[in-house]
């Protein structure tokens, strides 16, 4: 009896450990409630669906990943306990955040404890605040930006904008990178409208950009605050060409203004309508899967997970700093890591580099009218 | 002249859905003495109602409504009235505020566990059609928004003045003791009151939602607005809560174009300081005495 006892003791005890070794940890930290939770459900579905695919073909170095989802609350005080936590689970590597004012307060908790962290964020600061651990999925907006201006202005011969922009670390970011960028190009900023997070009301910010005699209005805003804020230039008939950073002409944009962003234009640095094989094949796994069509911010989820699969079999370890030593200075192309699904390269800082597109959106959907190439 | 306009066509339109609300918190203040801090709350759940009239059980949009405000008849009418009011009432005004703050959570976090917490494109009942009046874009959905809410309380108003059932109602407000030796069904008057802000609440709901999208957290800012609405016009007046709402809606447009977009926020808050310092009572409102 005692024999059984022990030996029984000792089966379990080694499954235990077996499985506790065997596994790949990652903390998904992201915005599924507040402001922010379109875009945070989206990122995390499209984490949820690469490491589903990664399991299913064997997992990281023969170990299955196990994913812990933690909610931000699109607070950035939340998301900072919430990655600390994750630190305390024993993660090997986070994604998230996507909403820049949590990353910047959260990315320093996983800079001391040597994590690598995945972020969607797009402000411009993140990558500027020397954090070897920090790595982008879309390249922050001050590399999207000038292809977006230069575009506006030789393409579309923008001479004079409103711009109105989310008073957030991420509206300022894209602010003031556009401010800096306009002048470039000879695009003078005539109104310059400053909205608050989860603003309801936009009639007076179409209002005042639609009497500015701006050629055209930028908008930089988050997802459900551009549907707004279409919904309400329909109302009043703005009559001038909207023109935004990646979240105006996302699909959840498009889902919630209906017909109102149709003409909304836009630069992006993923998007589910590019002419791309491994895209469109992700985009209709992921609508099977999840009932809705992905944005930029399920593409960037999923991306990072292959990255990190990849990366991290380069290594032949699942070790974290192994794995941010590596990303700085990678090129990972699509022949050698499919699931990344466009080459693409990170600097020295975690910023990264791509292809991006600059669409229209005509009857509900992204129509891409130029292929960007990387800078 | 075209800007002035627009403002005032947008500031009236939203201000009026406020006023919906408003009017609700003046109700059921006068008909049981209860500070519906879940009333922003009210305002965001009939969107969902119908929308799971529209996308559960296929319903097209406007049985959907009719279902939603059956819905909310039940459940922000009677079952608010009989689970929460009633028991709650007899401990005092206080721990019914609290019940109803407790309330507003509970209904915001259900529908954001059912629901989701991102937004829910809400469909227009109104078409988008614009027309240019001295330069300025007016919107058809705006005018209706702003007819169909003046509407709502221009008959609420009739009723409770013409007919004998809003006299009985009246009266359970003002002195529910004599009004009840004169025959008076003074708990049916109240939960015809409760029905009625339910009622408000979906009109306000349902016109409100295609333009801030329907979404858990909606009821946030509404409520607040509403609430400082009907301190603004008078919370013991109905015509009150309607002017303190359009006065809110106005002034809110106003600021946001001609002083700051980030300081909007504020000047509904600093216009009921001012009214509280100025006259307690509200605009329209009648002084009420109060003994211990």
């Amino acid at each position: 009896m005692f024999k059984t006892l022990c030996s029984t003791a000792a089966v379990a005890l080694a499954l235990s450990a077996t499985s506790a070794l065997a596994e790949v940890k990652i903390g998904s930290i992201v915005e599924l409630s507040g402001a922010g939770a379109a875009a945070g459900t989206n990122f995390r579905d499209g984490v949820h669906m690469a490491f589903e695919e990664i399991n299913a073909a064997g997992g990281i170095l023969g170990e299955q990943v196990s994913i812990t989802e933690y909610d931000s609350q699109t607070d950035p005080q939340v998301s900072r306990a919430m990655v600390q936590k994750a630190i305390d689970d024993g993660v090997y590597a986070i994604t998230g955040t996507v909403f820049s004012s949590s990353t910047i307060v959260n990315m320093l908790v996983a800079q001391q404890a040597g994590i690598p962290q995945f972020t969607g964020s797009e402000a411009p600061k993140i990558t500027q605040m020397n954090n070897p651990y920090i790595f982008r999925t879309a390249f922050g907006s001050q590399k999207g930006i000038p292809k977006m201006t230069k575009y506006m202005a030789e393409e579309m011969g923008i001479k004079k904008v409103a711009v109105v922009w989310a008073n957030t670390e991420f509206g300022k970011g894209g602010h003031s990178a556009f401010v800096d960028e306009v002048g470039n190009h000879g695009i003078e900023i005539i109104a310059d409208i400053p909205t608050e997070q989860a603003q309801t009301d936009f009639s007076a910010d179409v209002l005042k950009a639609k009497n500015s005699g701006a050629d055209a209005v930028f908008v930089y805003l988050t997802e459900e605050e551009s549907a707004r804020f279409l919904r309400e230039a329909q109302k009043q008939s703005i009559g001038l060409p909207m023109i935004g950073e990646t979240t105006l002409i996302g699909a959840k944009v498009i889902e919630l203004a209906g017909d109102a962003a149709n003409g909304a234009m836009g630069h992006v640095g993923l998007t589910a309508d590019a002419d791309i094989p491994a895209m469109t094949d992700m985009v209709a796994r992921f609508t099977a899967q999840f009932k809705y069509t992905p944005d930029h911010n399920a593409i960037k989820g999923y991306t990072a997970a292959y990255a990190i699969k990849c990366v991290t079999e380069k290594n032949g370890k699942v070790d974290s700093q192994a794995l941010a030593d590596a990303m700085h200075g990678l090129k990972l192309t699509v022949a050698e890591c499919p699931g990344v699904l466009m080459d693409v390269s990170w600097d020295e800082t975690g910023e990264m580099s791509r292809e991006s597109f600059f669409v229209e959106v005509q009857d509900g959907k992204q129509t891409i009218k130029a292929v960007l190439p990387p800078n | 002249m075209a800007e002035l306009i627009q403002i005032l066509v947008s500031g009236l339109a939203a201000g009026s859905i406020y006023a919906l609300a408003a009017v609700g918190f003046t109700l059921l203040w006068q008909a049981s003495q209860t500070i519906n801090f879940a009333q922003g709350e009210f305002v965001m759940l009939p969107a969902f109602f119908v929308l799971v009239g529209v996308h559960f059980l296929g319903l097209p949009l406007w049985p959907a409504i009719f279902f939603g405000l059956l819905l909310s008849l039940l459940i922000l009418g009677v079952a608010f009235k009989r689970l929460i009011v009633e028991p709650m009432l007899p401990h005092g005004t206080l721990p019914l505020v609290i019940a109803t703050i407790a309330l507003g959570l509970l209904l915001k976090e259900s529908v954001k566990e059912f629901y989701g917490a991102t937004a829910q494109p809400f469909p227009a009942i109104f078409p988008q059609t614009v027309y240019n009046v001295m330069g300025a874009s007016v919107s058809l959905q705006d005018i209706c928004n702003l007819a169909v809410s003046m509407l709502a309380i221009g008959g609420l108003q009739l009723f409770l003045s013409r007919t004998r059932t809003g006299r009985c109602m009246q009266a359970s407000a003002q002195n529910p003791a004599v009004a009840e030796i004169l025959g008076v069904n003074v708990k049916r008057m109240v939960l015809y009151t409760f029905l009625i802000n339910a009622a408000l609440a979906t009109i306000a709901s349902v016109l409100i939602s295609p333009i801030y999208l329907a979404k858990f957290s909606n009821g946030e800012t509404l409520g607040l607005v509403a609430f400082i609405a009907a301190i603004v016009g008078g919370f013991n007046q109905i015509r009150g809560a309607l002017v303190g709402g359009l006065l809110i809606g106005v002034i809110d447009n106003l600021s946001a174009v001609y002083i700051s977009a980030e300081y909007r926020a504020a000047m509904p808050l600093l216009l009921l300081i001012a009214i509280i310092l100025l006259r307690p009572q509200g605009l329209l409102g009648t002084k009420e005495g109060r003994s211990v």
